[in-house]
């Protein structure tokens, strides 16, 4: 068997539920820390973010109006596929420069986060719905509602646990989003467009795309159909940029660091909160 | 009259519109195509549910695309049921839009032709600049080119003044064999304008039967030196298309043919998407529907 010829991954990103090269076919060449390997990553232009934005925009009501218990089912069912497929990952992560050690505890935080973010699915709406004492005759109160399309910049120093970190309380909360993988850890996209595909996650709720934050934070902060928008990272420069342009069409933006998902501490249900919207209604009463 | 000497090649037609289609039209042609072809829209409103208001905002969107950009032209005509006419008449007042009606029994034409001509002489009557009548298919497909020629005819002698859109409604027709022919009776017949579809019936239209429209106008006008307009209708909601329709018009049948006189689009959710691709491409960010009005 020695003679066998390998079989190498093809890396695409993750558009409208098909696995997808850039519309603009450029690549970046990304080699492993050790050296010994480089691979062709797909270089996401921002028509490729536009067409992710579209089919955000078209999963978004069928995903919303989806049971939290079937949210809830679909997130869980993630997890599960990671589970199934962790020694991959594992791999994956070790070529991105991680030890054995870490790699699995990575692999295994991320398994745990989907299930922890799962169980929140029908859960959340009871902590932050609220029923208001008002001073007239009116039953009053407060739902929560998903904001609708949601750009996530994805930590830049994670190529899973970040990534996951981000997604799932986006999803939870009933939001479709786009995300842009970390430049320097890109090799677990496709295996976690892989696990999405296969976890019943619709079309267009979950997109991944990879290339160079540089380049596509501005489509990601101007795009009048985004309302919301994750940031991980602490460049000032880019936070400047992002909350300038996000003024247009007033996206809800939230800049995350680290702490936000290195460990399990950070694991909470205020991470659903940042792509919620409130509706408060009056409804009389009589007498 | 018997079905045209003309045989189509289907695939050809296919690789033509594949090539056509391939063109990259980009920066400042974009915006001068994209501006063309909203001045050559009839903005539409055909649903059974239409009532006085809907017109009347539809008539202040025909003269108002955006306030925000100066400039812009004004869509070529709007398009109604004819009860409507007057509503929009009145709403158009002072403006150059047009208002094209549809009658005959539209969608599917099925009732006499003293009813369909009496309906068209009542449009024209209530102020209708033009009237988009639909073909009798039925007829046609059981090979009663006479009658349809001359029903055509008839129409065209009620509608006076006014011009006549002949509808073939190529969804129902089958064949590129029969587009074209049905292109030939209608333009012998005298309409102004031939049109695809009612937008009733899927598929409306289509780039392969459009340029099969344009091919019968263009050896049409070789042939008898009238220049016949064309209007595809229904299905033509991104600006990407209607560029792409705009190439093969071009290609087909020349620079005279750029103009809404003679080339019109069918449709109601192209004229947001095309201003939404001219902010996009004056402002350089992408735009949402959520901030163009709803219709």
């Amino acid at each position: 068997m020695n003679d066998r010829m390998d079989v190498r991954k093809t890396h695409k990103m993750f558009i409208n539920g098909k696995f997808a090269r850039s519309e603009s076919d450029r690549t970046y060449n990304w080699t492993t820390p050790d050296n010994k390997d480089s691979i062709n990553i797909c270089h996401a232009s921002r028509k490729d973010f536009r067409d992710s934005v579209s089919a955000a925009k078209n999963a978004l009501s069928g995903w919303s109006a989806r049971t939290a218990y079937n949210r809830a089912q679909i997130i869980y069912r993630c997890a599960e596929i990671l589970e199934g497929r962790s020694a991959q990952f594992i791999e994956e992560l070790r070529a991105q420069g991680l030890n054995t050690e870490d790699a699995t505890e990575e692999v295994r935080q991320t398994i745990d986060l989907l299930v922890y973010y799962a169980g929140w699915a029908d859960k959340y709406g009871q902590l932050f719905s609220s029923v208001n004492p008002v001073a007239a005759p009116y039953f009053n109160f407060t739902v929560l509602e998903a904001t609708g399309v949601v750009a996530i910049i994805a930590p830049q120093e994670s190529g899973l646990l970040g990534i996951i970190a981000a997604i799932a309380p986006t999803l939870v909360g009933g939001n479709t989003c786009v995300a842009l993988i970390s430049q320097d850890h890109p090799l677990c996209a496709s295996s976690l467009s892989e696990t999405l595909h296969t976890s019943d996650v619709p079309a267009g709720v979950v997109n991944l795309l990879t290339g160079f934050r540089s380049e596509l934070i501005e489509p990601f902060s101007t795009h009048m159909e985004v309302n919301a928008l994750l940031y991980f990272g602490e460049n000032n420069d880019e936070i400047t940029q992002i909350e300038t342009n996000a003024a247009e069409n007033v996206k809800r933006v939230s800049i995350c660091t680290n702490q936000d998902w290195e460990d399990k501490s950070s694991l909470s249900p205020y991470a659903i909160l940042r792509t919620q919207e409130s509706k408060t209604t009056w409804h009389p009463i009589g007498f | 009259m018997a079905l045209s000497e003309t045989r189509i090649d289907q695939i050809g037609v296919q690789e033509r519109v594949a090539r056509l289609q391939s063109r990259s039209i980009k920066n400042d042609s974009k915006i001068e195509a994209l501006t063309l072809a909203l001045s050559m829209i009839d903005l539409t409103t055909l649903e059974g549910s239409d009532s006085p208001n809907k017109v009347r905002q539809l008539c202040y969107k025909a003269t108002h695309l955006h306030e925000n950009f100066p400039g812009l032209p004004h869509v070529a005509a709007i398009c109604v049921y004819a009860p409507m006419i007057g509503t929009a008449k009145k709403a158009l007042q002072g403006s150059e839009v047009k208002v094209a009606a549809v009658a005959t029994a539209f969608p599917s034409g099925m009732t006499s032709l003293k009813t369909k001509l009496d309906e068209v002489k009542i449009a024209v009557q209530d102020g209708a600049d033009e009237i988009d009548m639909v073909i009798s298919r039925g007829r046609f497909l059981s090979g009663d080119y006479d009658y349809v020629a001359e029903e055509i005819n008839k129409v065209k002698e009620a509608c006076g003044s006014a011009h006549l859109k002949v509808i073939l409604e190529t969804g129902e027709l089958v064949t590129l064999d029969n587009v074209r022919a049905a292109s030939e009776i209608a333009m012998t017949a005298g309409a102004d304008f031939i049109k695809t579809s009612t937008g009733k019936i899927q598929p409306a239209a289509t780039p392969e039967v459009t340029l099969v429209m344009m091919q019968a106008i263009r050896d049409f006008y070789l042939k008898h030196g009238k220049q016949v307009g064309l209007k595809p209708a229904g299905g033509i909601s991104k600006s990407k298309q209607a560029i792409q329709y705009l190439v093969m018009l071009r290609e087909t049948l020349g620079q005279d043919w750029l103009k809404p006189d003679l080339f019109r689009f069918g449709a109601s959710s192209l004229a947001n998407d095309i201003l939404m691709q001219i902010v996009k491409q004056n402002t350089g960010i992408y735009q949402s529907t959520a901030y163009f009005s709803i219709d």
